[in-house]
């Protein structure tokens, strides 16, 4: 790549491009998890990165998520820069005691002196008829934990930057991609480093009648939902969370301030979620009668995600469905 | 066959003569006593203060399990790493970590090891190896796994340390641990204090034998078990084992058999509260002291007097007296430690 040339990517291939960087130029980085020396468990995301840097940096472990991110927190507070990757979030589970006990609590618990700065990369991968155990979004508990940075980037651009901003960033980071995401085309600059803590919500697109917030797979359906209103003639903005703890609110406030109304879209469950967190922040920043009409969430519903294709259709929210529900508000 | 049950090693009215010293280097043992004697009584006078109500938080302490972690750090180095759980006071004070800084932290006070933000069971000194101790039991052992596996990445020939008890071994996060420290070559050591109880319930209750070695059997890990209150005798496998994963060996295994002279935690025997922990054993368990048994050979063998050992306690007496009077009138956080250290500072990002 000569520097200043744009070069075209996929979600997924400027992932590999965030780990190709950030091993090519840092020593102390490496990765591990399971499924990273086969095509099946990340898609094209990682592929042939063993290859290129070697086994012993690009590890394929065993089935032992515990230990495996456990051993991640404990490589970062050796001084190094270690990427844990679960293909799977719902598999992850097994690791809450080493993210949320272990890697969000070591700097505070000892006075700001140890710093675990794992990355844990989460994938959502569902859809499929994979059901309830194959399926989750849960970026709304990680985002519960003081300490840990969570991380869920909707767009080409922040999926390489993104990520490399969280292997570098000190602090234990979980960083939410989304399969549903891969094929999303974009040409890219070359890497310009970010620094994770200096980044928040960002406005992709603009416009007077409406916000909407969200984020991950949920922005990218937000984005087609405004084009779709656009031949309403109604113009939107969209505000993408990115980072959705510690949550920067100044972006989100301003936009309500402007349009008045707020829709909150999530690929989370309604309880206690990313979308309840923000319109709870949204109402307690504004004054009565700021907002023209009630907030709206639209989430997954408070329920496992089914099998059927029926039911399935019926469970993940579609740009369709945040339109339609954009033209009653407005109604 | 000691991976299958530890046998005499768990018979409390075995053991109790003074230990063998031949071979031993006579200073070496001088300065594993005074250790061992330092550290039991901090932990003696942490136990008054508690019972005085002069410390807020819980405190589990080790005394009768001193000479495991004197004798493991015996071939330690200050860039090893080492990892403790709820139990590690010994542990951190077998590296050289200042006494004061640990009562300042127990009393929660700015000048403790974490910043009086830990306590007790969060314990950190990480320019003297200690990298830290948490009480969610095994919680830390994968944490060591990875510290030795960065220490390979690094190509340097430093070791992690993992300092666990008997109940560990039955946390799934622990057995994933062995297996992941073998396959990838770890150079870290797990040390199994046994000491047959975790908090109220003996060992008996909880497997399916008293050795938890067999599940470096069952690894494909070197391992030893030792008399875990002799020190000469941890200090020598810790050595060994130490050795070969500082030589590329992998991961070593080191089961020390031990017992608590006090309770789960705080400062009282607690002999009604465990199930199957009697007065009687409790008994033979303080006659099998290590530090006695150490101290009686170290006096027969012409190494130490019954004169030293008065001086060397009233020395510490005072001196802990005097560090817990500075801690004690050390500066408590400030208010913005709650929210200060949650997350590196962006200057520091």
């Amino acid at each position: 790549m000569v520097d200043g040339e744009r070069v075209e990517y996929t979600y997924a291939t400027a992932i590999r491009a965030a780990f190709e960087y950030v091993l090519d130029r840092y020593p102390e980085t490496f990765v591990m998890g399971q499924g990273l020396w086969s095509p099946w468990y990340v898609g094209d995301s990682m592929t042939d990165l063993d290859k290129k840097f070697g086994a012993h940096r690009v590890i394929d472990t065993p089935v032992s998520e515990s230990a495996c991110t456990g051993a991640g927190v404990g490589a970062a507070l050796a001084g190094m820069k270690p990427i844990v990757v679960h293909p799977r979030i719902d598999f992850m589970l097994y690791a809450m005691d080493a993210i949320v006990n272990q890697a969000a609590k070591w700097s505070h618990m000892f006075g700001g002196q140890a710093h675990p700065g794992v990355t844990v990369r989460a994938i959502i991968n569902r859809g499929g008829e994979q059901g309830a155990q194959h399926s989750q979004a849960l970026h709304a508990w990680f985002a519960h934990v003081p300490g840990l940075r969570v991380v869920m980037p909707a767009t080409v651009a922040d999926a390489r930057d993104l990520l490399i901003a969280s292997v570098l960033c000190p602090d234990p980071v979980v960083f939410f991609d989304d399969r549903w995401l891969y094929d999303s085309v974009d040409s890219l600059p070359p890497v310009q480093e970010l620094t994770l803590a200096d980044e928040g919500p960002r406005l992709l697109a603009t416009g007077n009648d409406l916000t909407f917030v969200a984020s991950g797979f949920s922005t990218h359906l937000a984005l087609c939902a405004m084009e779709e209103l656009r031949g309403s003639g109604v113009s939107c903005d969209v505000v993408d969370l990115r980072v959705l703890n510690p949550m920067d609110r100044g972006p989100i406030l301003e936009s309500v301030m402007k349009t008045g109304r707020v829709i909150v879209i999530d690929g989370g469950w309604r309880t206690c979620g990313i979308s309840a967190e923000v319109l709870a922040m949204v109402s307690e920043s504004l004054a009565p009668g700021d907002l023209r009409c009630a907030p709206v969430r639209i989430t997954l519903p408070d329920a496992p995600a089914p099998t059927s294709r029926v039911l399935e259709e019926a469970y993940y929210p579609s740009s369709q469905a945040i339109a339609s529900a954009a033209l009653r508000l407005l109604d | 066959m000691k991976w299958r049950s530890l046998g005499a090693l768990a018979d409390p009215s075995r053991y109790q003569d003074p230990l063998d010293l031949r071979g031993q280097d006579p200073s070496v043992l001088r300065s594993q006593l005074r250790a061992m004697v330092s550290i039991r009584m901090t932990e003696q006078h942490l136990a008054e203060k508690r019972r005085d109500g002069l410390i807020g938080g819980p405190v589990h302490l080790g005394i009768g399990q001193e000479a495991v972690a004197v004798g493991v750090s015996e071939c330690l180095r200050q860039s090893d790493m080492v990892f403790g759980a709820h139990r590690s006071h010994s542990h951190l004070l077998a590296l050289g970590s200042s006494v004061h800084r640990l009562f300042a932290e127990i009393l929660g006070k700015d000048t403790g090891l974490s910043r009086g933000m830990g306590g007790s069971m969060h314990l950190w000194d990480q320019p003297r190896g200690f990298y830290g101790s948490v009480p969610i039991v095994g919680g830390t052992v994968p944490l060591a796994v990875g510290a030795g596996l960065a220490a390979k990445l690094k190509g340097v020939d430093d070791v992690a340390v993992s300092y666990c008890g008997d109940g560990a071994m039955e946390e799934g996060a622990v057995q994933e641990s062995l297996n992941l420290a073998r396959v990838l070559e770890v150079p870290v050591l797990f040390v199994v204090e046994n000491n047959l109880f975790a908090s109220h319930m003996h060992i008996s209750l909880r497997q399916s034998s008293n050795a938890t070695s067999r599940f470096a059997v069952a690894n494909d890990i070197p391992y030893e078990v030792v008399d875990g209150n002799d020190v000469t005798e941890v200090a020598a496998a810790a050595a060994r084992l130490v050795e070969s994963a500082r030589g590329g060996g992998g991961p070593g295994f080191l089961e020390a058999v031990t017992f608590r002279w006090l309770g789960h935690v705080d400062w009282r025997a607690d002999v009604d509260v465990g199930v199957a922990r009697s007065d009687d054993d409790l008994a033979k368990w303080r006659a099998r002291d290590p530090i006695a048994r150490l101290e009686s050979a170290m006096v027969t063998a012409g190494h130490w007097s019954a004169t030293q050992g008065e001086t060397l306690r009233s020395d510490l007496k005072q001196q802990i007296v005097a560090l817990w009077k500075q801690a004690m009138s050390d500066p408590w956080p400030e208010a913005k430690a709650l929210m200060d250290f949650v997350y590196t500072r962006r200057e520091g990002a």
